[in-house]
């Protein structure tokens, strides 16, 4: 079975390539219903073409958080060492932002397990550190993209053994066109840096 | 009693699948890379053999030539229209514009590139970046050895081209032929692997026990292990130093493929 879905995201990432044409005239469609929007900037994270689930089974689009400011981290939730002590230092962080800009931030937590981390265990994971409403976004990928977005991010992980990954742990501020704002590197750190620009950020959302 | 005949099925079509591939002679320019195990100089924690399946690799570095071929497949990776976000301002410094590569050798590897690109590259060629352990795999090979590492000639061969200047102006296929009929893995240009940040030489990582302190602590006389060593531990913390958009012009890649 492992195979087989191998072989169909290859051939999906071979599709990707050629057809190229096609995606222009669905860009064109997509662009159609973003009239209004000005076109995504050169540095922005919705230039990635990365399709994602969510703790909830949703699949989406990164480009779809548009217009949100986002406060990303990388994380496993088989993790017993350094995330739990990041998964806290994001809830700090949301505690701190005013309730006022609670629908103009966006805290997303990226696995780098997809592996393990299936939607219904990002969903358990949400439960148990009180994660489980619309502020917070799980998601995962394969390991290909999982790795680009690592990439993106400037997120360094190895998996080490079956169930234990080493990672930098960073945490990204993105404005609301998806560009790099901040980040913030280290555990338990001083967050008023991170949470002074996520407020910033979300004066100038709508 | 119905998934098990779709078992068979499918295992049917997998072995199908496996043999016309695995007999397969490799496509033109890709060298067969048999299974294997080998043990990192860096990057693990338990020095345990790390277990590489069969794959494809091309024999040379992705040329000037073959890249200014996809670009005008792919226009925009253009050096004036590539987006900042996939490779930074010195990409393709030394082309004149988009569709030229000037005085650059055609034969010479392409550099200048980002990770990003490197990658895109691959994909639309159907391949993809080895991964780094392929990568070490591969280039632990000297002309007649699968692991020439202990060997003192070539850590010497190794460490006397990190000295050397300006290689990437070389046309690839002119260093050393390695056991497995693929070139230029040593003494050319460093390349692009797809893992490339999944090293840790920053101590950050609380599994960090890469940053040997025998390698800088005055431990008496050189040998050849501490030759391999050091060599390995350049090309790991030169690894650990890049991020995907960065760019250099000794920094170049070649694709790989899987055989399943």
């Amino acid at each position: 079975m492992k195979k087989l879905l191998l072989f169909s995201l290859f051939t999906l990432l071979i599709i990707g390539c050629q057809s190229k044409v096609e995606n222009k005239n669905t860009q064109k469609e997509d662009s159609k219903q973003e009239l209004d929007k000005k076109p995504i900037s050169d540095l922005s994270i919705y230039n990635l073409p990365e399709k994602w689930t969510t703790q909830n089974g949703k699949h989406i689009e990164l480009k779809e958080l548009r217009g949100k400011v986002l406060v990303m981290v990388m994380i496993y939730t088989s993790c017993k060492a350094a995330c739990p002590r990041l998964v806290a230092d994001m809830r700090n962080i949301e505690k701190k932002v005013p309730d006022a800009f609670k629908d103009k931030v966006q805290y997303v937590l990226v696995s780098i397990d997809p592996e393990t981390d299936t939607p219904e265990r990002l969903k358990a994971f949400a439960k148990e550190n009180q994660m489980d409403n619309n502020q917070w976004l799980f998601l995962r990928s394969n390991d290909e993209q999982t790795r680009e977005f690592s990439a993106v991010l400037a997120v360094n992980y190895k998996k080490i053994s079956p169930l234990d990954f080493s990672h930098s742990n960073i945490i990204s501020v993105f404005n609301a066109e998806g560009e790099l704002a901040f980040q913030q590197e280290g555990l338990g750190v001083d967050n008023e840096k991170a949470i002074a620009k996520i407020k910033e950020e979300a004066e100038k959302v709508n | 009693m119905e998934t098990q005949q779709l078992n068979r099925i499918q295992f049917c079509l997998i072995m199908l699948l496996g043999v016309s591939i695995s007999f397969a002679q490799a496509p033109k320019n890709m060298a067969r890379i048999s299974a294997g195990s080998y043990v990192p100089l860096y990057g693990t924690d338990n020095k345990l053999p790390i277990k590489v399946d069969a794959f494809l690799i091309d024999i040379y570095p992705v040329t000037n030539y073959e890249y200014l071929t996809f670009i005008k497949n792919y226009p925009e990776y253009g050096k004036s229209k590539i987006k900042r976000l996939f490779a930074d301002k010195s990409y393709l410094t030394k082309w004149p514009n988009d569709l030229s590569f000037g005085k650059l050798n055609p034969k010479s590897p392409v550099t200048d590139i980002s990770w990003f690109a490197a990658k895109k590259y691959c994909e639309c060629q159907g391949k993809r970046l080895a991964t780094l352990d392929e990568w070490e795999y591969v280039g632990m090979a000297d002309e007649k050895r699968i692991d020439a590492r202990s060997k003192e000639e070539f850590n010497k061969y190794i460490l006397s081209w990190y000295e050397k200047n300006n290689t990437y102006n070389n046309p690839v296929g002119e260093t050393y032929k390695n056991y497995w009929g693929v070139y230029d893995m040593n003494g050319l240009v460093w390349e692009w692997t797809f893992d490339f940040n999944s090293t840790f030489l920053s101590g950050e990582s609380r599994k960090d026990k890469d940053t040997d302190s025998n390698l800088f602590c005055g431990s008496g006389s050189i040998n050849a292990t501490d030759l391999m060593n050091y060599a390995a531990f350049m090309r790991y913390a030169f690894r650990g130093s890049l991020k995907a958009s960065y760019t250099t012009k000794n920094l170049g890649f070649r694709c790989a493929k899987s055989l399943k």
